[in-house]
Order: structure tokens, then sequence, then C-alpha cells
């Protein structure tokens, strides 16, 4: 019996590594110009590295390089960094909603490596998320972040100019390919997405808030909007008629 | 390493874990009001939208021809079936053919 559960979390794991392939591919250029810049900021390679090992929040760090050429403070930097990266809350939430029973311990470790990729990969996966498959995918993850942060301030400038501009794309067409297969299954999807993507596009547009808050907010009034909508479709059926 | 540096680069590290970790600490999953395990299942799709847009269209700073380029091309590639690898690398492919012509 304990063989078998350990070849289960062993594959498990495998999933999830290759799941998370393509978050790897897709921090490889991300990583590579927070090195770069970090460099240029005067950010030496240690500290770059670490940054990189301790945060983990691609937003958050390139931010706080920007701050530190402005001359901000630690503690506005910290402050900012904290607004930045409370949406990660309601991320965890949700996964604590669809993880495997296991110790409180294995997902307290793996909450480190909760990013909006990560959690978008582990989110739209089927059925429940056992703490095997989330060590894989931010194993592969994680080390493509740090890796490549770390080769960016040693020879990041170097990479043809043209392929760092295409494959700044790589992780927006990841979120793409994860939700279309959504979008096809369900008119649901479709809104909650349409609407959280207007609500974001006005309040980042329309500078009302920090892109942290404003996606934070377009996301949860999307979700309950839509949720409400539902609640009171599935009282009044019958009585009205939609789809 | 600067002292200051490597304080701030810590306290990042500790504000960025605890929104993180605290929803495992805080609840034990399966027992939040119905309505609010609606709303929680719906987060997924909201923040994807969130995430996608207007983000895309802005990658390239005065071209958003760009964005749309990549955003077209992951959503065919997407909605034919293709793998997320292959939606990823299909994009960047357009893109890179896209910057040598324009």
């Amino acid at each position: 019996m304990a063989d078998l559960a350990v070849e289960r979390e062993s594959s498990e794991f495998k999933k999830g590594v290759q799941a998370g392939i393509s978050i790897g591919i897709g921090y490889f250029p991300i990583a590579l110009t927070f090195g770069l810049l970090a460099k240029t900021s005067g950010l030496s390679i240690y500290e770059t590295v670490l940054m990189s090992l301790l945060v983990f929040a691609g937003a958050a760090q390139y931010i706080s390089l920007s701050l530190i050429a402005y001359g901000t403070g630690i503690v506005e930097i910290i402050l900012t960094t904290f607004i930045v990266n409370i949406r990660h809350f309601l991320m965890s939430a949700t996964l604590n909603e669809k993880s495997d029973e296991d110790y409180l311990f294995n997902k307290l470790l793996f909450s480190f490596g909760i990013t909006d990729e990560t959690f978008s990969v582990a989110a739209t996966k089927e059925g429940t998320v056992t703490s095997g498959f989330m060590f894989g995918l931010i194993s592969v993850s994680y080390s493509s972040w740090v890796v490549f942060s770390g080769v960016g301030h040693l020879i990041g400038a170097s990479l043809p100019q043209t392929l760092q501009e295409s494959m700044g794309v790589a992780l927006y067409a990841m979120f793409i390919g994860l939700l279309v297969p959504s979008l096809k299954k369900s008119a649901k999807v479709v809104f909650l997405a349409a609407l959280s993507a207007l609500f974001n596009s006005i309040f980042t547009l329309g500078h009302f808030m920090a892109q942290g808050w404003s996606i934070v907010s377009a996301t949860l009034l999307s979700a309950i909007l839509i949720e409400l909508a539902e609640v009171i479709k599935t009282r009044h059926r019958g009585v009205q008629h939609e789809d | 390493m600067k002292t200051e540096i490597l304080w701030m680069i810590i306290g990042m590290g500790v504000v960025t874990y605890i929104p993180r970790m605290l929803p495992f600490v805080l609840f034990k999953g399966k027992e939040l009001p119905p309505f609010v395990q609606g709303v929680l299942k719906n987060v997924p799709y909201a923040t994807l939208g969130a995430l996608i847009f207007p983000a895309i269209v802005l990658i390239q700073k005065g071209d958003i021809w760009y964005g749309v380029t990549g955003a077209a091309a992951a959503f065919i590639a997407a909605f034919l079936g293709a793998n997320v690898i292959v939606v990823v690398l299909g994009a960047i492919a357009v893109l890179s053919i896209y910057s040598y012509f324009m």
C-alpha cells in the first residue's frame, strides 16, 4: 500500500512537471529581462537571484526595480509589494477549495509558489489538485524564474531584440491556451472572462487604481456578479427563458 | 550585498508569502457557504480574463496590432484544440514573423 501511494505521488509530481513546462518557457524572457533591468538598476547578481528566490513574483519584482531607481524608501517598496501581491490571497482561497486533503505543512510549502501562472494551470486542471502536482508544477516554474534571472543579469542584453519581444507574448498565449477549452464548453466562462476583462480594462486604462488592486477587484466583481446572476436565474427558472 | 537591499528583499518576500499561505490556515476548505464556494469556483476564469486584458494589447508600446496578432494566433491555435505548449510556441512564431515584416 505504501508503495502504491509513493508511486501515485511521483506520477502526480511528473504530471505537474509536464504542466509546468509552458510556464517555464513563458518565464524565460521575463526573468531574463528582470535580470538585465536589475543590473541596470544597480543590483548585484546575488541580490538579483536572492530576490527571485525569496519573492518569486514577477510584477512586484519589476515594480521594485523602478522604485529603487526613483530612490523610494524601503518601507514604501515593501508596502507596494504587498498591495501588488494581495491578489494571491484570492487564488490561494480558490486552490484551498480545490486541493486534496493533505498535511497543512505541504500546503504551506507549495503556497509559496502560487503565482498568476501556476494558479491558472492548477485551477483550470480537471478534478482536484494534489500537493505532488503542485510541487512538480512549481519546481519547473520556480527553477526557470530563478535561473534565468541570474542568466539575465549575466548575458541578458545579448539575446536578439526581436526574439525577446516576441517571447513577451508567451505568458498571455498560455493564459489564452488555458482559458479557451473552458470557453468552448460553457457560456458562463465566456461571461466571467469577458466581464472581468472589461472591468480590468476600465480600471487600469482609466487609472482608477494600481494594477494589483485592479486585477483583484475586476476578478471579484465579475465572479460575484455572475454567481448572483446564476442564483437569480435558477430561482426564476420556469418563469423566464434564457439561453 | 548592501544590508539595506537585503532587508528590502526579505521584507518583500515576507509580505508576498503572507497572502499566499493565509487562506490555507484560515479556511479548512469545503465548509464555506455555498455562495462563496460558487464565487471561488468562478475566480479562475475571471482571473484569466483580467490577466489577459488589457495587458496583451499593450505588450508592444505604440503598436496594439502586435498584441492583437499574438492574441489572435493563440486564440485560433487553442480553439483548434492545440496543446498549451503548442499555443505558446505558435504565438511566439507568428510574432517573430510579424516583426520581421513590419
